[in-house]
């Protein structure tokens, strides 16, 4: 619970002058994401630079230093009753609102209430030449200079350290229900599609083990109208079963094998493969769990309209995520040198060239 | 840093257009040239040398590689309703004009999604998708004539904004042109992507990053129904409580909309809808979702507006009801253009909270300086378009009138808003920058162009001023308090006025 934005200035200065590449670590529940990276950097640590900025519940506005801990924005939205709404995965107690956001990592309700990137309105970041920097801001709607906070999502650091982070929140559902029914593969991302053209409460789309997952939330009486409408079985302790997506402790997800995530057209086809497959957010975010080739499922993902990364797992020494296209390479590449360019946040974390 | 202004010769250049360019789309005449001035900001007016208007991605591919070999300009144009000046032209530059893009590629129902040329127009997409029982969200008041290039070069919004998100809420994929006339794609048709956001980068980047030359939106399904309350208050205070009442009841309306009195009589007096001219403030709340929902929703906004103390309160039962009530409200710029000459429209961002304050000090200011102003306000997320009125015929009136507008944009940041919430800086607002970015944040902004345009000729000298221009505004800020006369003259060095025109918002 403090500032220590002088504290980590000066790091990041003592950085640059001693040519010293270092690893950005919030509460450090991420450490497998990304490619694997040398330890023996120095860390600068986000994790003592936490606590709530600001939050004003009727500006529907939270502000928050970039290592407090997504458990703490929860609880103190919950008593306004409020949430986070791209419901961030969390992997650990540890995971922090800056790791959230370099890793642009959102939940079930992704296609329905948005993505961290989304609900970004601001950020203050320390750049490679050990500046502070503020851009964006604590409104809703802000045109003026570029629109670097949105940049960060999946930047993974490699920009700079974010020190604050101001977001857009939204009041909680005043009634959830979810619906199950068995059904294959195909028919359900059917399903899911056809539901979602439709206006009705839809908010999360979710398909494992033959059996598709509706969630329904909004006011009762709408959520209520279109559960009769649709059927279904109802689930009980839904709650349970969507947190435990969420923070990937569905079974699932306790495997040795490699997992990737695709985010592709909600609409593709994917083909059979000999792991298993878990399909959410409608369609559009599918996770396979299963040995593979990289460039094959980087061909596969492409098939599909998407893009695809070796999430968890398997072999981090090379790309984990999808390669961009020359040119948005080579963009990306100077963007690097206009934030950084000694060089100095979290080197080939993101690519092997970066 | 730059080399835009090079002198290149017109007809030569033109000529060399003409050979993979249907040369009545490559306009050097000055007859012809006039109508692209200026955007829908037309106190800035500029003659550009060349128009362009290429058919084929290859064309305007073309044109950009000729544009960066010679260090020529190159200022992308949609519809030109942008309201900062953003597409007004570089003398010595290529104005070139995306309408000949004007083609749906693919509607895809089960995707929801649309693929669509950068010089269609915004309500185009909806009109098509309508079909499909589909719509794109984003609408601005302008979408009947604005391009969903220009939308995404400005990141633009409407009134249904804080329910379904701005532009790059609505966004999968851009498909651009660099500046050396490379071609790339940003986004997939996925949700997510990896890497550095470069889509949410350009978005809102006012053509200085590159030229879109093809989006994939997102559409969503049309709700089954949508109702207004109309409410009137005795006070701006009361309606903006008003308004954190609803949000801290866990509602999100479609659409949030307040005008203060002089807004309201403007309005009614024009399009009759029945607004209490009485009230010292309007709300339009509008709800829309399932019928159930809607019908649960409007019922707990009516009793909370009258347990606030609203002086008069009113529902649309129907289609025909709930259009008269917003009739008022979409006609509140020309309505405004009734009672003045002429009017200005600003267009900044302020936390909610600070509403009444805002306003009580831009009523002050207004008597001090002489110069009426109404507010219509995008109540749901902060976003305020204050009207400036007044007469361009008037000498000095103009000058005026942009002090004034400065000193509101900068009573916005001072209370934490920003200067632009959907109009974007163009040339209109880049003195305001330095009052939201200090010098390291505005050199970091220009490392960003020079990433994608070194050698800075993509809409060159506007969106972020230089640090020279930084240290001379706040020089002058620091000698000058800004009001009337001196602000006035201060202004006048800045730009070359041209005539003094309406500004619709
Ligand atoms: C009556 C009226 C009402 C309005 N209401 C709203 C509103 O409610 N909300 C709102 O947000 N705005 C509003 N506007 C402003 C304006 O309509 C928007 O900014 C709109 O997005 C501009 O689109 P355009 O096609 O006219 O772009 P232009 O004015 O032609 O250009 C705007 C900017 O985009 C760039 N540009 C255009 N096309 C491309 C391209 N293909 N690639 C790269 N850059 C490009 C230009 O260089 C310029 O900087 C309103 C304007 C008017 C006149």
């Amino acid at each position: 619970m403090a500032d220590i934005t002088n504290l980590l200035v000066e790091q990041v200065l003592a950085a640059r002058e001693q040519k010293q590449p270092l690893r950005i670590v919030g509460g450090g529940s991420k450490d497998f994401m990304g490619r694997a990276v040398d330890m023996s950097l120095s860390e600068l640590n986000l994790a003592e630079h936490s606590g709530i900025v600001s939050y004003h519940p009727v500006e529907l506005v939270l502000t928050a230093r970039a290592g407090t801990p997504l458990t703490e924005l929860e609880t103190a939205l919950a008593e306004n009753n409020q949430m986070l709404s791209f419901e961030p995965p969390r992997f650990g107690e540890g995971s922090t609102l800056g790791g959230t956001l370099a890793t642009n990592l959102s939940g079930p309700g992704r296609p329905w209430w948005s993505s961290v990137r989304d609900q970004v309105l601001g950020i203050r970041l320390i750049n490679g030449y050990g500046e502070h920097l503020r851009f964006g801001g604590q409104v809703m709607k802000n045109v003026a200079g570029y629109d670097v906070s949105r940049l960060q999502a999946g930047a993974l650091g490699t920009l700079g350290a974010m020190t604050e982070v101001s977001l857009k929140v939204l009041p909680k559902p005043a009634s959830t229900r979810t619906l199950v029914s068995d059904c294959e593969l195909g028919e359900a991302v059917s399903i899911m599609n056809q539901r979602a053209a439709q206006p009705k409460p839809i908010t999360a789309a979710c398909w494992l083990d033959n059996r598709l997952y509706i969630r329904l939330s909004g006011a009762h009486s709408a959520v209520d109208a279109t559960a009769a409408q649709w059927g279904g079985e109802e689930l009980e302790d839904a709650d349970v079963f969507w947190q435990q997506l969420r923070d990937q402790q569905l079974e699932f997800f306790s495997t040795d094998q490699p997992l990737w995530r695709f985010s592709v057209n909600p609409t593709a086809r994917m083909p059979q493969l000999s792991g298993g497959w878990l399909v959410d957010w409608g369609g559009a975010q599918r996770w396979y769990s299963g040995a593979a080739d990289f460039a094959e499922m980087e061909q596969i993902a492409k098939a599909a309209g998407g893009q695809v990364s070796l999430f968890r797992g398997g072999d981090r020494s090379g790309e984990v995520m999808h390669s961009p296209s020359p040119a948005a390479q080579v963009l990306q590449q100077r963007l690097k040198q206009a934030f950084d360019p000694d060089g100095l946040f979290n080197p080939g974390r993101l690519y092997s060239w970066m | 840093m730059s080399n835009a202004g090079k002198r290149v010769d017109r007809e030569a250049l033109a000529q060399r257009f003409r050979q993979f360019i249907d040369p009545e789309y490559v306009i050097s005449d000055d007859e012809t040239l006039k109508p692209y001035e200026c955007d829908g900001l037309s106190v800035y007016c500029e003659q550009p040398m060349l128009v362009v208007l290429p058919e084929t991605v290859e064309q305007a591919q073309q044109v950009l590689r000729i544009c960066h070999q010679e260090g020529v300009p190159v200022v992308a144009r949609g519809a030109g309703t942008g309201l900062c000046a953003g597409a007004m032209p570089h003398p010595e530059g290529v104005v070139l004009s995306m309408a000949k893009f004007d083609r749906i590629l693919e509607i895809d129902t089960l995707a929801r999604a649309a693929r669509v040329q950068p010089g269609v127009r915004n309500l185009a997409i909806s009109e098509a998708a309508g079909k499909n029982g589909l719509y794109y969200g984003p609408d601005p008041s302008s979408q009947i004539a604005c391009t969903i290039g220009g939308n995404v070069a400005e990141n633009s919004g409407g009134v249904h904004c804080l329910k379904y998100g701005l532009t790059v809420h609505n966004l999968l994929s851009v498909d651009l042109l660099t500046v050396e006339g490379e071609r790339l794609t940003l986004g997939s048709e996925g949700l997510d992507c990896y890497g550095m956001d470069l889509m949410a980068l350009m978005t809102g980047s006012e053509g200085l990053l590159g030229i879109v030359t093809e989006v994939r939106v997102k559409l969503l399904p049309k709700p089954e129904v949508a109702q207004v309350v109309m409410a009137g208050f005795d006070s701006v205070q009361t309606a903006g409580d008003a308004v954190g009442a609803i949000i801290a009841e866990g509602i999100i309306p479609g659409g949030l909309e307040m005008m203060d009195g002089h807004a309201i009589v403007a309005a009614e007096a024009f399009a009759k809808a029945g607004y209490p001219t009485e009230a010292q403030a309007l709300l339009l709340c509008e709800v829309d979702g399932t019928s159930e929902e809607v019908h649960e929703h409007i019922d707990a906004v009516e009793s909370l507006f009258k347990r606030l103390g609203a002086t008069s309160v009113r529902t649309s039962h129907n289609e025909e009801e709930r259009a008269r009530l917003w009739q008022g409200r979409k006609s509140a710029f020309p309505a405004v253009g009734r009672i003045s000459p002429d009017y200005y429209c600003m267009d900044g961002t302020i936390p909610r909270g600070q509403l009444a304050h805002v306003l009580t000090e831009m009523d002050r200011k207004s008597q001090e300086c002489g110069l009426r102003v109404a507010n219509v306000f995008h109540a749901g997320d902060g976003n305020l378009h204050p009207l400036i009125l007044f007469d361009a015929n008037v000498p000095g009136e103009l000058e005026k009138t942009e002090a004034f507008g400065a000193w509101i944009l900068e009573l916005c940041v001072e209370v934490g808003g920003c200067i632009t919430g959907e109009h974007g800086v163009g040339v209109e607002k880049i003195r305001q920058m330095p009052a939201q970015f200090n010098d390291s944040e505005i050199e970091q902004f220009h490392r960003i162009k020079a990433a994608f345009d070194p050698a800075g000729t993509l809409n060159p000298g506007k969106g972020i001023p230089t640090l020279r221009q930084c240290q001379e505004y706040r020089s002058l800020d620091k000698d000058i308090e800004p009001n009337a006369g001196a602000a006035a003259q201060l202004h006048a060095h800045d730009h070359d006025h041209g005539q003094g025109g309406h500004h619709h918002g």
